[in-house]
Protein backbone atom coordinates (compact mmCIF):
# COMPACT_ATOMS: atom_id res chain seq x y z
CA UNK A 1 0.00 0.00 0.00
CA UNK A 2 1.26 3.62 -0.90
CA UNK A 3 -0.91 6.16 1.37
CA UNK A 4 0.08 9.95 1.45
CA UNK A 5 -2.00 11.98 3.76
CA UNK A 6 -2.70 15.64 3.65
CA UNK A 7 0.74 16.51 2.32
CA UNK A 8 2.27 19.69 1.49
CA UNK A 9 4.81 20.54 -0.20
CA UNK A 10 6.70 23.83 -1.96
CA UNK A 11 9.52 24.73 -4.50
CA UNK A 12 9.23 27.97 -5.20
CA UNK A 13 5.81 28.97 -6.57
CA UNK A 14 5.03 25.82 -7.11
CA UNK A 15 2.78 23.92 -4.14
CA UNK A 16 1.98 20.75 -3.43
CA UNK A 17 -1.46 21.33 -0.40
CA UNK A 18 -3.09 19.20 1.69
CA UNK A 19 -2.81 16.15 -1.13
CA UNK A 20 -3.97 12.92 0.17
CA UNK A 21 -3.54 9.58 -2.04
CA UNK A 22 -4.47 5.83 -1.20
CA UNK A 23 -2.78 3.13 -3.83
CA UNK A 24 -4.38 -0.06 -2.38
CA UNK A 25 -1.78 -3.34 -1.82
CA UNK A 26 -0.94 -5.50 -4.67
CA UNK A 27 -2.54 -2.98 -6.95
CA UNK A 28 -1.16 -1.14 -9.97
CA UNK A 29 -2.26 2.57 -10.06
CA UNK A 30 -1.32 5.07 -12.62
CA UNK A 31 -1.12 8.77 -12.18
CA UNK A 32 -2.05 10.92 -14.88
CA UNK A 33 -1.64 14.70 -15.71
CA UNK A 34 -0.06 17.57 -17.55
CA UNK A 35 3.52 18.54 -17.64
CA UNK A 36 4.47 20.29 -14.78
CA UNK A 37 1.52 19.50 -12.71
CA UNK A 38 4.06 17.91 -9.98
CA UNK A 39 3.67 14.07 -11.02
CA UNK A 40 7.63 13.56 -10.56
CA UNK A 41 7.59 16.18 -7.42
CA UNK A 42 5.25 13.53 -6.24
CA UNK A 43 7.23 10.42 -6.34
CA UNK A 44 10.33 12.37 -5.70
CA UNK A 45 8.45 12.80 -2.58
CA UNK A 46 7.30 9.39 -2.09
CA UNK A 47 10.99 8.37 -2.34
CA UNK A 48 12.43 10.93 0.01
CA UNK A 49 14.05 12.57 -2.08
CA UNK A 50 11.61 16.20 -1.43
CA UNK A 51 11.16 16.95 2.43
CA UNK A 52 7.80 17.50 3.25
CA UNK A 53 6.57 20.61 5.18
CA UNK A 54 3.55 18.94 6.11
CA UNK A 55 1.71 15.43 6.11
CA UNK A 56 2.66 12.06 6.39
CA UNK A 57 3.46 9.11 4.18
CA UNK A 58 3.00 5.46 4.41
CA UNK A 59 4.29 2.63 2.57
CA UNK A 60 2.62 -0.52 3.53
CA UNK A 61 2.16 -0.41 7.14
CA UNK A 62 4.64 2.13 7.51
CA UNK A 63 5.13 5.54 8.64
CA UNK A 64 8.28 6.73 6.62
CA UNK A 65 8.00 10.20 6.81
CA UNK A 66 11.19 10.83 8.28
CA UNK A 67 12.83 7.63 6.35
CA UNK A 68 15.62 8.09 4.27
CA UNK A 69 15.18 6.99 0.72
CA UNK A 70 16.92 3.72 1.69
CA UNK A 71 14.77 2.63 4.10
CA UNK A 72 11.63 2.96 2.80
CA UNK A 73 11.79 -0.40 0.54
CA UNK A 74 10.81 1.49 -2.74
CA UNK A 75 12.32 0.64 -5.72
CA UNK A 76 12.35 3.51 -8.01
CA UNK A 77 12.42 3.63 -12.16
CA UNK A 78 12.72 7.38 -13.05
CA UNK A 79 11.93 8.33 -16.57
CA UNK A 80 15.94 7.87 -19.05
CA UNK A 81 16.42 4.48 -15.85
CA UNK A 82 19.27 6.50 -14.39
CA UNK A 83 21.57 3.56 -14.93
CA UNK A 84 25.32 4.34 -13.06
CA UNK A 85 27.22 5.49 -15.92
CA UNK A 86 30.12 3.56 -15.01
CA UNK A 87 28.85 0.19 -13.92
CA UNK A 88 28.21 -2.85 -16.25
CA UNK A 89 24.29 -3.90 -16.24
CA UNK A 90 25.81 -6.94 -13.78
CA UNK A 91 27.42 -4.43 -11.30
CA UNK A 92 23.94 -2.44 -11.45
CA UNK A 93 21.97 -5.55 -10.41
CA UNK A 94 23.86 -6.38 -8.07
CA UNK A 95 24.45 -2.46 -6.45
CA UNK A 96 20.96 -2.75 -3.72
CA UNK A 97 21.99 -6.49 -2.65
CA UNK A 98 25.71 -5.96 -2.14
CA UNK A 99 24.86 -2.66 0.13
CA UNK A 100 22.32 -5.14 2.07
CA UNK A 101 25.41 -6.98 2.16
CA UNK A 102 24.16 -9.87 1.08
CA UNK A 103 26.23 -13.44 0.48
CA UNK A 104 28.50 -13.58 -2.51
CA UNK A 105 26.50 -16.35 -3.90
CA UNK A 106 23.04 -15.10 -3.27
CA UNK A 107 24.02 -11.85 -5.20
CA UNK A 108 25.17 -14.06 -8.17
CA UNK A 109 22.22 -16.19 -8.00
CA UNK A 110 19.57 -13.26 -7.62
CA UNK A 111 21.23 -11.13 -10.27
CA UNK A 112 21.15 -14.51 -12.83
CA UNK A 113 17.47 -14.75 -11.78
CA UNK A 114 16.68 -10.97 -12.51
CA UNK A 115 18.91 -11.30 -15.61
CA UNK A 116 16.59 -14.15 -17.42
CA UNK A 117 13.29 -12.84 -15.95
CA UNK A 118 13.66 -9.38 -17.59
CA UNK A 119 15.56 -10.74 -20.92
CA UNK A 120 18.58 -9.26 -20.16
CA UNK A 121 20.72 -12.14 -19.48
CA UNK A 122 23.04 -11.61 -22.73
CA UNK A 123 23.81 -8.02 -21.76
CA UNK A 124 25.22 -8.62 -17.97
CA UNK A 125 28.81 -6.83 -19.28
CA UNK A 126 27.97 -4.09 -21.11
CA UNK A 127 27.90 -0.58 -19.86
CA UNK A 128 24.93 1.51 -20.21
CA UNK A 129 25.77 3.60 -23.10
CA UNK A 130 25.91 0.52 -25.06
CA UNK A 131 22.30 -0.23 -24.35
CA UNK A 132 18.91 0.28 -26.57
CA UNK A 133 16.15 2.59 -24.81
CA UNK A 134 14.05 -0.75 -24.09
CA UNK A 135 16.90 -2.60 -22.21
CA UNK A 136 17.95 0.65 -20.43
CA UNK A 137 14.49 0.20 -18.70
CA UNK A 138 14.52 -3.33 -18.02
CA UNK A 139 18.03 -3.11 -16.39
CA UNK A 140 16.56 -0.12 -14.15
CA UNK A 141 14.13 -2.41 -13.15
CA UNK A 142 15.41 -5.21 -12.32
CA UNK A 143 18.37 -2.78 -10.11
CA UNK A 144 14.88 -1.55 -8.52
CA UNK A 145 13.40 -5.09 -7.89
CA UNK A 146 16.89 -6.20 -6.76
CA UNK A 147 16.57 -4.22 -3.82
CA UNK A 148 13.24 -6.44 -2.69
CA UNK A 149 11.41 -3.65 -2.51
CA UNK A 150 7.66 -3.20 -1.58
CA UNK A 151 6.39 -0.82 -3.81
CA UNK A 152 7.19 0.31 -7.45
CA UNK A 153 7.51 3.70 -8.62
CA UNK A 154 7.75 4.19 -12.07
CA UNK A 155 8.12 7.79 -13.66
CA UNK A 156 6.98 7.86 -17.00
CA UNK A 157 9.31 4.66 -18.23
CA UNK A 158 7.43 4.19 -21.61
CA UNK A 159 8.49 7.66 -22.17
CA UNK A 160 11.26 7.88 -24.10
CA UNK A 161 10.56 4.45 -26.20
CA UNK A 162 9.68 3.81 -29.25
CA UNK A 163 5.70 2.18 -30.19
CA UNK A 164 7.02 -1.28 -29.77
CA UNK A 165 9.53 -1.21 -27.57
CA UNK A 166 6.81 0.13 -25.12
CA UNK A 167 4.26 -2.29 -25.86
CA UNK A 168 6.92 -4.78 -25.12
CA UNK A 169 8.04 -3.03 -21.51
CA UNK A 170 4.51 -2.22 -20.61
CA UNK A 171 3.36 -6.17 -20.63
CA UNK A 172 7.03 -6.84 -18.82
CA UNK A 173 6.00 -4.02 -16.39
CA UNK A 174 2.77 -5.63 -15.70
CA UNK A 175 3.75 -9.52 -15.08
CA UNK A 176 6.70 -8.17 -12.93
CA UNK A 177 4.12 -6.45 -10.81
CA UNK A 178 1.83 -9.60 -10.21
CA UNK A 179 4.58 -12.08 -9.97
CA UNK A 180 6.51 -10.42 -7.00
CA UNK A 181 3.38 -9.38 -5.88
CA UNK A 182 4.69 -5.40 -5.46
CA UNK A 183 2.08 -2.16 -5.16
CA UNK A 184 3.29 0.37 -8.07
CA UNK A 185 2.48 3.79 -8.68
CA UNK A 186 2.89 4.66 -12.86
CA UNK A 187 3.05 8.51 -13.69
CA UNK A 188 2.49 9.08 -17.12
CA UNK A 189 0.31 11.64 -19.41
CA UNK A 190 -0.55 8.74 -21.92
CA UNK A 191 -3.80 7.58 -22.05
CA UNK A 192 -3.08 4.39 -23.62
CA UNK A 193 -0.30 3.84 -20.49
CA UNK A 194 -3.26 3.81 -18.20
CA UNK A 195 -5.51 1.71 -19.88
CA UNK A 196 -3.04 -0.80 -21.03
CA UNK A 197 -1.51 -0.92 -17.93
CA UNK A 198 -3.90 0.32 -14.60
CA UNK A 199 -5.79 -1.25 -12.31
CA UNK A 200 -7.08 2.26 -11.28
CA UNK A 201 -6.25 5.69 -12.23
CA UNK A 202 -5.42 8.84 -10.24
CA UNK A 203 -5.52 12.39 -11.65
CA UNK A 204 -2.99 14.82 -10.50
CA UNK A 205 -4.50 18.39 -11.29
CA UNK A 206 -4.17 21.94 -9.53
CA UNK A 207 -2.05 20.49 -6.94
CA UNK A 208 -4.60 17.95 -6.12
CA UNK A 209 -5.07 13.89 -6.43
CA UNK A 210 -8.37 12.85 -7.72
CA UNK A 211 -9.67 8.86 -8.88
CA UNK A 212 -10.82 8.58 -12.20
CA UNK A 213 -12.69 5.70 -14.42
CA UNK A 214 -10.92 3.71 -17.04
CA UNK A 215 -13.95 4.52 -18.99
CA UNK A 216 -13.32 8.21 -18.79
CA UNK A 217 -10.27 8.03 -20.40
CA UNK A 218 -12.09 6.18 -23.37
CA UNK B 1 15.16 36.37 -49.68
CA UNK B 2 17.26 33.14 -48.81
CA UNK B 3 21.14 33.69 -48.10
CA UNK B 4 22.88 32.53 -50.96
CA UNK B 5 26.09 29.82 -51.42
CA UNK B 6 28.73 32.62 -52.11
CA UNK B 7 27.71 34.75 -48.56
CA UNK B 8 27.87 31.25 -46.68
CA UNK B 9 31.22 30.45 -47.79
CA UNK B 10 32.22 34.09 -47.39
CA UNK B 11 31.28 34.29 -43.80
CA UNK B 12 33.14 30.82 -42.77
CA UNK B 13 35.77 32.13 -44.99
CA UNK B 14 36.41 35.34 -42.46
CA UNK B 15 36.50 32.77 -39.71
CA UNK B 16 38.67 30.59 -41.06
CA UNK B 17 41.06 33.47 -41.91
CA UNK B 18 40.64 35.23 -38.25
CA UNK B 19 41.31 31.73 -36.91
CA UNK B 20 44.61 31.25 -38.97
CA UNK B 21 45.89 34.89 -38.43
CA UNK B 22 45.76 33.90 -34.51
CA UNK B 23 47.60 30.58 -35.07
CA UNK B 24 49.84 31.97 -37.35
CA UNK B 25 50.81 34.42 -34.76
CA UNK B 26 51.22 32.00 -31.87
CA UNK B 27 52.99 29.21 -34.12
CA UNK B 28 55.46 31.80 -35.16
CA UNK B 29 56.57 33.06 -31.58
CA UNK B 30 57.07 29.60 -30.60
CA UNK B 31 58.81 28.57 -34.09
CA UNK B 32 60.84 32.05 -33.30
CA UNK B 33 61.77 31.22 -29.32
CA UNK B 34 62.48 27.89 -30.66
CA UNK B 35 64.86 28.46 -33.38
CA UNK B 36 67.45 30.79 -30.57
CA UNK B 37 68.83 28.07 -29.24
CA UNK B 38 70.65 24.93 -30.45
CA UNK B 39 69.96 21.45 -29.27
CA UNK B 40 73.31 21.39 -28.23
CA UNK B 41 73.07 24.94 -25.62
CA UNK B 42 69.56 23.24 -24.80
CA UNK B 43 71.21 20.48 -23.43
CA UNK B 44 73.70 21.78 -21.55
CA UNK B 45 71.48 24.86 -19.92
CA UNK B 46 69.09 21.94 -18.44
CA UNK B 47 71.90 19.90 -17.42
CA UNK B 48 73.20 22.57 -14.70
CA UNK B 49 72.35 21.77 -10.99
CA UNK B 50 70.61 24.65 -10.43
CA UNK B 51 67.96 24.62 -13.51
CA UNK B 52 67.66 20.63 -12.52
CA UNK B 53 67.05 21.52 -9.13
CA UNK B 54 64.23 24.05 -10.69
CA UNK B 55 63.14 21.52 -12.58
CA UNK B 56 62.79 19.10 -9.77
CA UNK B 57 60.91 21.36 -7.72
CA UNK B 58 58.34 22.63 -10.19
CA UNK B 59 57.76 19.36 -10.62
CA UNK B 60 56.81 18.06 -7.16
CA UNK B 61 55.01 21.53 -6.16
CA UNK B 62 52.83 21.37 -9.91
CA UNK B 63 52.35 17.99 -8.43
CA UNK B 64 51.64 18.88 -5.20
CA UNK B 65 49.37 21.74 -5.78
CA UNK B 66 47.16 20.00 -8.28
CA UNK B 67 46.53 16.64 -5.95
CA UNK B 68 45.60 19.59 -3.10
CA UNK B 69 43.81 21.31 -5.92
CA UNK B 70 41.32 18.23 -6.29
CA UNK B 71 40.92 17.94 -2.70
CA UNK B 72 39.23 21.25 -2.17
CA UNK B 73 37.91 21.20 -5.89
CA UNK B 74 35.75 18.34 -5.92
CA UNK B 75 33.62 19.18 -2.61
CA UNK B 76 33.81 23.02 -3.18
CA UNK B 77 32.44 22.05 -6.93
CA UNK B 78 29.78 19.42 -6.02
CA UNK B 79 28.59 21.70 -3.41
CA UNK B 80 28.21 24.75 -5.78
CA UNK B 81 26.58 22.11 -8.55
CA UNK B 82 24.28 20.42 -6.13
CA UNK B 83 23.29 22.69 -3.37
CA UNK B 84 20.89 25.44 -3.35
CA UNK B 85 21.44 27.95 -0.63
CA UNK B 86 20.95 31.73 0.24
CA UNK B 87 24.23 33.44 -1.01
CA UNK B 88 25.44 31.03 -3.51
CA UNK B 89 26.01 33.48 -6.17
CA UNK B 90 28.88 35.44 -3.32
CA UNK B 91 30.10 32.34 -2.30
CA UNK B 92 30.53 31.52 -6.28
CA UNK B 93 31.83 35.14 -7.02
CA UNK B 94 34.49 34.93 -4.66
CA UNK B 95 35.59 31.58 -5.73
CA UNK B 96 36.47 33.19 -8.68
CA UNK B 97 39.12 35.90 -6.82
CA UNK B 98 41.80 34.46 -7.73
CA UNK B 99 41.05 34.15 -10.91
CA UNK B 100 40.17 37.89 -11.51
CA UNK B 101 42.87 39.49 -8.97
CA UNK B 102 46.58 39.91 -10.61
CA UNK B 103 48.50 37.55 -9.78
CA UNK B 104 51.32 39.37 -7.99
CA UNK B 105 48.78 41.33 -5.63
CA UNK B 106 47.61 37.70 -4.97
CA UNK B 107 51.25 37.32 -3.50
CA UNK B 108 51.02 40.46 -1.70
CA UNK B 109 48.08 39.43 0.07
CA UNK B 110 49.77 36.05 1.18
CA UNK B 111 52.76 37.97 2.26
CA UNK B 112 50.51 40.49 3.97
CA UNK B 113 48.30 37.60 5.49
CA UNK B 114 51.30 35.70 7.18
CA UNK B 115 51.79 38.95 8.89
CA UNK B 116 48.96 39.01 10.14
CA UNK B 117 48.20 37.56 14.30
CA UNK B 118 46.53 34.08 12.33
CA UNK B 119 48.89 34.04 9.69
CA UNK B 120 51.58 34.22 12.30
CA UNK B 121 50.24 31.74 14.48
CA UNK B 122 49.73 29.40 11.38
CA UNK B 123 53.56 29.55 10.63
CA UNK B 124 54.03 28.33 13.97
CA UNK B 125 53.05 25.05 12.27
CA UNK B 126 54.85 25.16 8.89
CA UNK B 127 56.43 28.32 7.64
CA UNK B 128 55.40 29.36 4.24
CA UNK B 129 56.98 32.78 3.38
CA UNK B 130 60.10 31.95 1.59
CA UNK B 131 59.92 28.40 1.37
CA UNK B 132 59.19 25.67 -0.97
CA UNK B 133 55.78 25.10 1.26
CA UNK B 134 55.19 29.15 0.20
CA UNK B 135 55.75 28.39 -3.11
CA UNK B 136 52.91 25.01 -3.34
CA UNK B 137 50.46 27.47 -0.62
CA UNK B 138 50.91 30.23 -4.01
CA UNK B 139 50.07 27.71 -6.47
CA UNK B 140 47.53 26.18 -4.09
CA UNK B 141 45.83 29.64 -3.88
CA UNK B 142 45.28 30.10 -7.95
CA UNK B 143 45.49 26.44 -9.52
CA UNK B 144 42.32 25.72 -7.06
CA UNK B 145 40.28 28.03 -8.62
CA UNK B 146 40.37 27.25 -11.67
CA UNK B 147 39.77 23.41 -10.54
CA UNK B 148 36.86 24.02 -8.63
CA UNK B 149 35.81 25.88 -11.93
CA UNK B 150 36.31 22.71 -13.76
CA UNK B 151 34.54 20.74 -11.19
CA UNK B 152 31.65 22.56 -10.54
CA UNK B 153 31.40 22.34 -14.80
CA UNK B 154 32.19 18.29 -14.59
CA UNK B 155 29.48 18.16 -11.85
CA UNK B 156 26.41 20.66 -13.96
CA UNK B 157 26.99 17.88 -16.54
CA UNK B 158 26.10 14.96 -14.64
CA UNK B 159 22.63 13.99 -13.62
CA UNK B 160 21.76 13.77 -9.91
CA UNK B 161 18.96 11.50 -10.63
CA UNK B 162 21.66 8.18 -10.63
CA UNK B 163 22.95 9.59 -7.30
CA UNK B 164 19.23 9.96 -6.00
CA UNK B 165 18.51 6.30 -7.28
CA UNK B 166 21.20 4.64 -5.39
CA UNK B 167 19.92 6.65 -2.38
CA UNK B 168 16.58 4.82 -2.71
CA UNK B 169 18.41 1.59 -3.36
CA UNK B 170 20.10 2.20 0.02
CA UNK B 171 23.32 4.54 0.09
CA UNK B 172 23.74 7.68 2.21
CA UNK B 173 23.83 10.50 0.11
CA UNK B 174 27.97 10.38 0.70
CA UNK B 175 27.70 6.90 -0.76
CA UNK B 176 26.15 7.56 -3.44
CA UNK B 177 28.69 10.23 -4.29
CA UNK B 178 31.64 8.01 -3.58
CA UNK B 179 30.12 5.05 -5.67
CA UNK B 180 28.67 6.70 -8.61
CA UNK B 181 29.27 9.91 -9.23
CA UNK B 182 33.04 10.06 -8.41
CA UNK B 183 33.44 7.27 -10.69
CA UNK B 184 31.66 9.19 -13.41
CA UNK B 185 33.38 12.28 -12.49
CA UNK B 186 37.20 10.67 -12.87
CA UNK B 187 37.66 12.51 -16.52
CA UNK B 188 36.26 16.03 -15.19
CA UNK B 189 38.60 15.35 -11.77
CA UNK B 190 41.50 14.48 -14.14
CA UNK B 191 40.98 17.62 -16.46
CA UNK B 192 40.60 19.95 -13.14
CA UNK B 193 43.94 18.31 -11.44
CA UNK B 194 45.77 19.27 -14.94
CA UNK B 195 44.37 22.31 -15.42
CA UNK B 196 45.57 23.45 -11.86
CA UNK B 197 48.92 21.63 -12.54
CA UNK B 198 49.42 23.39 -15.82
CA UNK B 199 48.17 26.77 -14.03
CA UNK B 200 50.59 26.16 -11.25
CA UNK B 201 54.08 25.42 -13.97
CA UNK B 202 53.42 29.25 -14.84
CA UNK B 203 52.63 30.83 -11.84
CA UNK B 204 55.68 33.63 -11.26
CA UNK B 205 54.02 36.64 -9.71
CA UNK B 206 52.60 35.36 -6.96
CA UNK B 207 55.35 32.63 -5.80
CA UNK B 208 58.08 35.59 -6.60
CA UNK B 209 56.67 37.94 -3.69
CA UNK B 210 55.59 35.09 -1.22
CA UNK B 211 58.01 32.83 -1.74
CA UNK B 212 60.58 35.03 -3.13
CA UNK B 213 63.31 33.91 -5.73
CA UNK B 214 66.17 31.86 -3.90
CA UNK B 215 68.78 29.44 -6.46
CA UNK B 216 67.98 25.93 -5.38
CA UNK B 217 65.63 27.14 -2.36
CA UNK B 218 62.71 28.31 -3.79
CA UNK B 219 63.30 28.56 -7.74
CA UNK B 220 60.95 26.86 -9.70
CA UNK B 221 60.92 27.68 -13.63
CA UNK B 222 59.28 30.96 -14.22
CA UNK B 223 61.66 31.96 -12.00
CA UNK B 224 64.51 30.51 -13.76
CA UNK B 225 63.35 32.43 -16.72
CA UNK B 226 63.41 35.38 -14.79
CA UNK B 227 66.32 35.29 -13.07
CA UNK B 228 68.63 34.10 -16.51
CA UNK B 229 67.02 37.07 -18.09
CA UNK B 230 68.16 39.15 -15.38
CA UNK B 231 71.77 38.60 -15.92
CA UNK B 232 71.61 38.49 -19.41
CA UNK B 233 71.80 34.78 -20.29
CA UNK B 234 69.53 34.80 -23.00
CA UNK B 235 69.98 31.43 -23.93
CA UNK B 236 69.47 29.73 -20.69
CA UNK B 237 65.84 31.74 -20.34
CA UNK B 238 65.01 30.33 -23.59
CA UNK B 239 65.97 26.91 -23.04
CA UNK B 240 63.98 26.91 -19.78
CA UNK B 241 61.05 28.55 -21.71
CA UNK B 242 61.05 25.85 -24.31
CA UNK B 243 60.97 23.08 -21.97
CA UNK B 244 57.90 24.75 -20.38
CA UNK B 245 56.24 24.82 -23.31
CA UNK B 246 56.84 21.54 -24.22
CA UNK B 247 55.61 20.24 -20.67
CA UNK B 248 52.34 22.52 -21.06
CA UNK B 249 51.63 20.84 -24.59
CA UNK B 250 51.83 17.52 -23.04
CA UNK B 251 49.72 18.89 -20.41
CA UNK B 252 47.14 20.41 -23.15
CA UNK B 253 47.06 16.65 -25.10
CA UNK B 254 46.39 15.24 -22.09
CA UNK B 255 43.17 16.88 -21.20
CA UNK B 256 42.29 16.95 -24.60
CA UNK B 257 42.51 13.29 -24.49
CA UNK B 258 40.73 12.40 -21.47
CA UNK B 259 38.07 15.66 -22.65
CA UNK B 260 35.16 16.60 -20.09
CA UNK B 261 33.33 14.28 -21.88
CA UNK B 262 31.18 12.82 -18.32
Amino acid sequence: MIRLENIAWSAGQFKLENLSLTVPKNCYAVLMGKTGSGKTSLVEILCGLRLLTAGKVWIGEDDVTYALPGERGIGYVPQDGALFPTMTVREQLAFAPRLQKRPLKEIEALVKRLADELGIAGLLDRLPQKLSGGERQRVALGRALAAKPKVLLLDEPLSALDEEMRDEVAQLLKRVRREHGLTALHITHSKQEALQLADVVFRLENGQVSETTLDSLN
Amino acid sequence: MAASPNRISGFWASLVMVTSLYLFFLLAMLVATASYSTPGDLWKTLNSPEIRYSIGLSLATCTTTALLSLLVAVPIGYLLSRANFRGKELVDSLIDIPIVLPPMVMGLCLLIFFQSPLGRFLEQGITFTYTVAGVVLAQFVIGSAFAIRTMRGTFDHLSARPEEVAMTLGCTRGQAVWLVTLPAARRGMFAAASVAWARSLGEFGPILVFAGATRMKTEVLPTTVWLELSVGNLEASVAVSILMVLMALVVLVAIRLAGERV
